[in-house]
């Protein structure tokens, strides 16, 4: 078996915030009913985390569950243990209409961490990224320029971001850019 | 700029954020109608200046399917609703009666 790597394999740049490909995540994207108590079970028993309310990220390091829409959750867990994960999830889920995908190798993860990361991403996403209005456990999906993503806040100074895997390379130049030193808006 | 707040993620998205899909409630008729009916069906679009009911997908967001109530002279937005609805909700309709008395769309009023 050859060994799995991420898009960008650990890139990062340092600016005005510091920009990094987080490597491997695994990832499953859980379909169903977000109110059915066997779905709350199974989310809990794979990541620890109760069910998030809307737009709340359930979010500790590798591990987590992040509301994405009405019916739609994804699931974090450590990369190594994604299949094993998923299979407990399916036979939890045996009798309810839900549906468990492994996505893992769709997706590629970005780390932007500094005290100007909101100006980062403030840059690229149509999103009020004011203190006031996003803190640490929300989950905003929208765009990053012209490509779907996803953010959330781990602390006060840390994004992290997802989008596909096919658009990383895209995503890291935005980034990049967005974060070139001495670009600095200073709205937030 | 357009900005509709998404029913399902209660996000404010503005309007890159989102797919227009045309016009709302429209009644389908498909097999067994008469040729009018289908030809009404597919063509004959509401091009009004003034109150009109469109669908918009929150598409680079939650991907769901919602209604917006807007006025298409002065963009203000008089609502947005659930997508499972063959008509606008009470509620909207009495804000757009509050600020547009006398308005009629197709046979609402």
């Amino acid at each position: 078996m050859s060994e799995p790597i991420s898009a960008l394999n650990h890139a990062s740049y340092d600016g005005i915030a510091r920009v990094e490909e987080c490597g491997l995540q695994g990832m499953i994207t859980l379909r169903g009913n977000l109110s059915d108590k066997v779905l709350i079970k199974a989310v809990k028993d794979a990541t620890g985390q109760k069910m998030p309310g809307q737009r709340e990220a359930n979010v500790d390091g590798d591990t987590g569950v992040c509301w994405m829409s009405s019916d739609e959750l994804l699931v974090l867990v450590p990369y190594a243990e994604v299949e094993a994960k998923l299979a407990a999830m399916n036979n939890a889920l045996g009798g309810v209409h839900a549906l468990a995908a492994n996505v893992s190798d769709a997706r590629a993860v970005f780390r932007i961490s500094g005290a100007s990361g909101r100006e980062v991403l403030g840059k690229l996403a149509p999103v009020e990224l004011s203190v006031a209005a996003f803190q640490p456990g929300q989950i905003r999906r929208s765009r990053l320029a012209q490509v779907a993503g996803a953010f959330w806040m781990d602390d006060a100074d840390t994004f992290r971001v997802v989008c596909f895997r096919s658009a990383a390379e895209y995503v890291f130049n935005l980034l990049k850019v967005a974060a070139q030193p001495g670009s600095e808006v200073g709205v937030y | 700029m357009l900005i509709l707040n998404c029913p399902y993620c209660g996000v404010d998205a503005e309007e890159t954020e989102l797919a227009a899909g045309g016009e709302a409630h429209l009644k389908r008729f498909g097999p067994d109608s008469s040729d009018d009916d289908f030809h009404d069906y597919l063509f004959m679009r509401e091009n009004p200046k003034g109150v009109h009911f469109e669908r918009w997908r929150h598409a680079n967001g939650c991907g769901k399917w919602f209604h917006a109530a807007r006025c298409t002279q002065t963009l203000e937005v008089f609502g947005t609703y659930t997508a499972q609805v063959f008509e606008p909700p009470k509620e909207i309709k009495d804000s757009i009666t509050a600020k547009r008395p006398g308005w009629t769309w197709r046979e609402l009023d």
